[in-house]
């Protein structure tokens, strides 16, 4: 026993969160389960996707919701050739910002494009639904480059 | 196709999150471990002060300085403050109710947190005497688990003027 | 407004792994020596407050375990905030701003090497719709790092920066990556994540930092040239990436403008990743007479929670041992330079 060396010892921490997602949130993530997606219109018209609670200029409470298109426009990308073992997608794919069509802001999510000479910005995807939704995020399983490119 | 045909409007999400770290005892709580596996308790004095700690963790947190020099303190010693576990946990392995004491080492200056069993809960009292139960050697490791747990000497207690200061 | 300076800065050198030491072993030695180093008494400092992160230990409260190395007894006037230390330092200057009392204590620890610190940082993302997805941090500075090369960039500007940082660090003990690379043989070195090279990221580091504050006649009593805090400054953006410009910082303009961030000798840019460095730049209107970066910055040694107190140090450290007569520090927090904290010194 080398009695200066230091011990060492796996530490795991589980979080099992539950979240209170609250009216706005919790209206987005129904639409999710529903197979829609809505955004929240803002003060100066622009629409927000995700919905925020508040204006993000005027921080007035916010409740105009407006559904979006199921496809958009990819504003800015990067390609993961390794996943990490938490990502949604176990092969190579891209995370993206995806301005969907008649909304102003962009989501975060993932492009299962099959290889990076696919992906562009300003290019086109459309979400992918996931079979068995339950109101989060992840019931978008992924999106993809929208056919006919 | 919605995976629900209820039309109830989402409240909450499940967001768990997974992390996996690798915990570093440092040198001073190391070296404590790996005296427990010896049947032995090692503390550490300050310079300035005097005090001396178990587990030590290589500081004096009074007077910020490294605490260098080792001390072996007694496997007995005196219950300051105690409390009785009566609510049931996930991971609980004792029965309860039991005792969770804070123990003043015979030659410490900082109590030291442990269990006290081989006797009812209710008997159980500050400046109570109390020794290590340790496991036996070819079960301990560098860990706190090799002691089992404290049990009562049968000793006068201790003077409250004895202890008073660390409660 | 109240005069305060920094009067005295250490760091420990920053290391992949400090798996020798705990917090309160590293935190031990640099408090010393900052204290010591400002000739003010321990005892006798008035206000102490720390920033670090408990999920990098995974460990709750484990900024109260680091209390440990301060000699907090009898008890002491203490804050901490769960931030990289520069946050620290903003709340010992406000605190010094009060007026009754004269020096403060600031330090900050981070120790990336135990646990999955690219996962990790997801847990300081919206936890409703991005979180549940864990896009590592390397993934999120690599959406940004798209988005300025594609204003109007070449990789070939962030090689630069690595190249030039870790060259610079090789002057720089305290610094954990220092070589000298050629700029145009990075390039050929495959992505991480695209478009992010290994290059373009900060390293993993441990590390600790501690600074003492002084005010007015304090100040010019222990130190010969104090660095003054001038102005100080902090703003936030949006969480959310996708409402914000990511290839512009007007958190770090605004708050440079507030601190008065003009005719600087030497800025401490806390860029982690290679493409921030001139997003920071154009956003402090930085010149080319302006030395940047002169330690290698974040991308030489990056322990989170300290390599933006850091920058600060090394700011203050140059008015300090007189190399410069007026210097900027610069901190950051959050994804995508999401908050931006500005620090103008100079000497009197």
């Amino acid at each position: 026993m080398a009695d200066t060396d230091v011990l060492v010892a796996p530490n795991i921490l589980e979080y099992p969160y539950t979240r209170t997602v609250g009216p706005v949130l919790g209206r987005f993530m129904t639409g999710l389960r529903d197979g829609r997606i809505e955004g929240i219109r803002a003060s100066d018209g622009r629409v927000l996707v995700p919905p925020a609670e508040y204006d993000p200029v005027t921080s007035e409470s916010l409740d105009q919701f407006v559904e979006v298109g199921q496809a958009g426009v990819v504003t800015t990308w990067a390609w993961v050739t390794e996943p990490r073992p938490p990502h949604p997608l176990e092969r190579p794919f891209a995370w993206a910002l995806i301005r969907l069509d008649g909304a102003d802001t962009a989501l975060l999510h993932v492009v299962d494009a099959g290889d990076e000479s696919k992906m562009a910005t300003r290019m086109r995807v459309r979400v992918r639904w996931r079979d068995h939704r339950v109101g989060e995020i992840q019931d978008i399983a992924c999106f993809v480059p929208e056919e006919g490119q | 196709m919605s995976d629900t045909d209820t039309v109830e409007p989402v409240r909450s999400i499940r967001a768990p999150a997974r992390l996996e770290y690798r915990f570093t005892a440092g040198a001073a709580q190391s070296r404590f471990l790996r005296h427990l596996v010896e049947g032995k308790i090692l503390a550490q004095r300050c310079p300035q002060c005097g005090k001396v700690y178990v587990s030590p963790r290589g500081a004096c947190a009074a007077d910020g300085v490294a605490t260098r020099e080792e001390v072996e303190v007694a496997d007995r010693g005196t219950v300051t403050t105690f409390c009785v576990v009566n609510v049931k946990f996930a991971q609980q392995v004792l029965t309860i109710p039991y005792v969770s004491a804070t123990i003043l080492l015979d030659g410490a200056d900082i109590g030291l947190m442990h269990l006290i069993q081989e006797v009812e809960a209710d008997q159980v009292h500050m400046g109570m005497r109390v020794e290590a139960v340790w496991s036996p050697p070819e079960e301990r490791g560098p860990t706190l688990e090799s002691i089992r747990y404290f049990r009562p000497t049968g000793e006068p207690d201790a003077a409250y003027e004895s202890y008073r200061e660390y409660v | 407004m109240r005069d305060v300076a920094v009067v005295s800065f250490a760091q420990l050198p920053n290391v992949r792994s400090e798996d020798k030491r705990n917090e309160v072993e590293m935190l031990m030695p640099v408090i010393s020596e900052a204290i010591e180093g400002s000739g003010i008494p321990r005892k006798e400092i008035g206000f102490t407050v720390s920033g670090s992160c408990d999920y990098l230990v995974g460990a709750p409260f484990s900024f109260v375990t680091g209390l440990d190395a301060v000699g907090a007894w009898p008890p002491i006037q203490e804050s901490h905030v769960e931030m990289d230390g520069a946050w620290a330092l903003y709340e010992a200057w406000v605190r010094l701003q009060h007026g009754d009392l004269d020096s403060a204590l600031v330090y900050s620890f981070g120790k990336s090497s135990l646990g999955p610190l690219r996962d990790i940082m997801v847990l300081q993302l919206d936890p409703y719709c991005v979180a549940p997805l864990w896009p590592d941090s390397i993934s999120v500075a690599a959406l940004q790092a798209r988005a300025w090369l594609e204003s109007g960039h070449e990789e070939s500007e962030m090689a630069e920066v690595a190249a030039r940082s870790r060259r610079d660090a090789k002057a720089n003990p305290m610094a954990q990556l220092s070589e000298e690379r050629d700029p145009a043989t990075l390039l050929e070195e495959p992505y991480l994540v695209s478009p992010l090279r290994r290059h373009d990221c900060p390293p993993l580091s441990d590390g600790a930092a501690a600074m003492i504050l002084a005010a007015g006649d304090l100040a010019r009593e222990v130190c010969e040239r104090p660095a003054w805090i001038s102005g100080l400054d902090h703003r936030i953006e949006a969480h959310g990436l996708g409402v914000r410009d990511l290839t512009t910082s007007p958190s770090t303009a605004l708050a440079g403008r507030h601190a008065g961030g003009t005719d600087v000798e030497v800025a401490e840019l806390h860029a982690p990743f290679t493409h921030q460095e001139p997003i920071l730049r154009e956003a402090l209107e930085l010149g080319p007479q302006v030395t940047v970066n002169p330690s290698g910055g974040a991308l030489a040694a990056n322990a989170m929670m300290v390599a933006g107190l850091t920058r600060i140090g090394e700011a203050a450290r140059r008015i300090i041992d007189g190399s410069a007569t007026r210097s900027l520090g610069h901190a950051t927090s959050g994804p995508c330079l999401q908050q931006n904290l500005v620090c103008v010194m100079e000497a009197r």
